[in-house]
């Protein structure tokens, strides 16, 4: 199994406020990790450490995250982002922007300037997102006039346009109806032939239907973290099965 | 209470509905179109137009616009994305101290700072004084339409790998592209009714000028001159001048509506 993201020893502060304690962990080259746990326990916070978006909100951080081999808390933050990309919980289109425009986006400020070279992209990334069938005919309509599910297949395929190698999902169903959130289910499970994935969510049917490898944190402390079926049948450690439970949380 | 504030609300709109009423009551009659071809006759003839005064408006807000449009924009999208510092807040302050200062005093520090030298009047020294007053307008509209794009879209652009230069001008201005236009416009129709300022900088000018280190005419210096000046001919064209003045406005803004019109219905 190869190694995509190692992360070792890892501290996130807001301010003074330490909200991530010494988290090591290994995340697997084209598989889907789930981060699982309640509300506040940095979830959201580790997967921002992994494209340096922590930083942008004012964080630090402490300890060493490697990507391939590399330690990216050294590396160019803009550099990094075009290789690990990001989905946010709620969708964020460029409203000023048509649909087309929207995946192209990443290309053009990129410095991509030729035509004939985005065209044949986009529509790949389109398809990727399983929505090329739904917007082929109106690809110059705004990117925020469609469905929320919609919107969120096209961050999915903005996200797709720059050709990352990580994808970092931050609870990227958790404002869609279930039909959507099949669809970005689905969409996940082919992804991840081509992309690492790294998932957020409150929701752990979700966790274990998408994932390979879940890791439940708590409080900022990584509490267990194997391989998803172990994790949601017999947990090694009794926090973990009583969130998994519903007991708390 | 909801008489009280009906009555109020009547009573608000009242004085505009006055100025249109008399403007183009009093306006119309010498409303031709030699008015906007035609220079001014020399004293004494009745007729005559003001094609100078005209395009002197112009040129002295376009040449505001191309200190005052640039400066606000920039400042505004400083203050909003970067201004998250003590000399942020110092500019704040002093661009709202700059809004509140009288126009006039403006065109006195134009004076001393432009005309002066020059040792003569000129548009340069008009538009310099235009350019000033419009700052804080278009700074503090920039800068509120500018907080009211989402942080998301800031995130979603940086997250893609995109500078933060880059985010900031296509995907933050743009998303605010159309309430910047709206701050600029009413920069733009502010400096074009200002007469205070250019009394002593544009001064006016009744031959054709469109040079700007000239002396040069405009609307609002002529409606000044005309309607203090006690022949009955030079009053009526005072009137037409304020009418076309208010005309030259609306087709500004209508011009704006237009540019600025979204490509997308909104739903």
């Amino acid at each position: 199994m190869e190694i995509k993201l190692s992360i070792k020893n890892l501290d996130a502060y807001y301010g003074k406020n330490k909200v991530l304690k010494n988290i090591s962990l290994d995340i697997p080259k084209n598989k889907v990790t789930a981060i699982i746990g309640p509300s506040g326990c940095g979830k959201s916070t580790f997967i921002r450490c992994l494209n340096r978006m922590h930083e942008v909100v004012g964080g630090t951080i402490k300890g060493s995250i490697l990507l391939d081999e590399e330690d990216l808390t050294k590396t160019d933050p803009v550099l990094l982002r075009k290789r690990v990309g990001m989905v946010f919980q709620k969708p964020n289109p460029f409203p000023s922007m048509s649909i087309f425009n929207n995946v192209a986006a990443g290309l053009r400020l990129n410095g991509v300037k030729n035509k004939k070279q985005i065209i044949p992209i986009v529509e790949k990334c389109l398809r990727q997102a399983a929505l090329w069938d739904e917007v082929k005919d109106n690809l110059n309509d705004s990117g925020a006039n469609i469905s929320g599910g919609q919107q969120q297949r096209l961050c999915i395929a903005r996200t797709l346009a720059v050709n990352p190698e990580v994808i970092l999902m931050d609870e990227p169903a958790s404002a869609l109806d279930p039909i959507s959130t099949t669809k970005i289910e689905d969409l996940i499970f082919e992804l991840k032939k081509d992309y690492t994935i790294v998932i957020v969510t409150h929701n752990m049917q979700q966790a274990a239907r998408v994932s390979d490898n879940t890791a439940f944190f708590y409080l900022g402390e990584l509490i267990e973290y194997s391989d998803t079926k172990k994790m949601f049948t017999s947990p090694d450690k009794q926090q973990t099965e009583d969130y998994i439970r519903g007991r708390f949380g | 209470m909801m008489s009280l504030t009906f009555v109020a609300a009547l009573a608000a709109i009242v004085p505009l509905v006055l100025i249109f009423y008399y403007t183009i009551s009093k306006g119309i009659t010498y409303l031709s179109l030699d008015f906007f071809l035609a220079m001014p006759k020399p004293v004494g003839e009745s007729g005559g137009g003001m094609a100078n005064a005209i395009v002197g408006t112009l040129i002295l807000i376009g040449l505001g616009g191309l200190i005052g449009v640039p400066v606000g924009i920039m400042t505004g999208t400083y203050l909003s994305e970067f201004g998250n510092n003590k000399f942020a807040v110092v500019v704040r302050f002093l661009t709202d101290v700059l809004s509140g200062i009288p126009s006039i005093v403006v065109g006195v520090v134009a004076y001393t700072m432009v005309v002066v030298p020059m040792k003569h009047f000129s548009a340069l020294a008009g538009g310099i004084a235009l350019g000033i007053l419009m700052i804080p307008t278009i700074t503090r509209t920039t800068e509120e339409m500018i907080k009211l794009v989402p942080h998301s879209l800031r995130e979603a652009g940086l997250a893609l790998g995109i500078p933060k230069w880059k985010t900031t001008l296509a995907i933050v201005l743009r998303s605010a592209w159309k309430g910047i236009a709206t701050g600029v416009l009413l920069g733009l129709s502010r400096a074009a009714g200002e007469t205070a300022p250019l009394l002593f900088t544009a001064l006016g000018n009744r031959f054709w000028s469109t040079s700007i280190g000239q002396p040069i005419a405009s609307l609002t210096v002529y409606i000044y001159d005309y309607a203090k000046s006690p022949f009955e001919d030079w009053n009526q064209q005072a009137w037409t001048a304020a009418l076309v003045l208010i005309l030259l406005i609306s087709v500004l803004s209508l011009l704006f509506r237009i540019i600025t019109r979204s490509k997308y219905k909104t739903n």
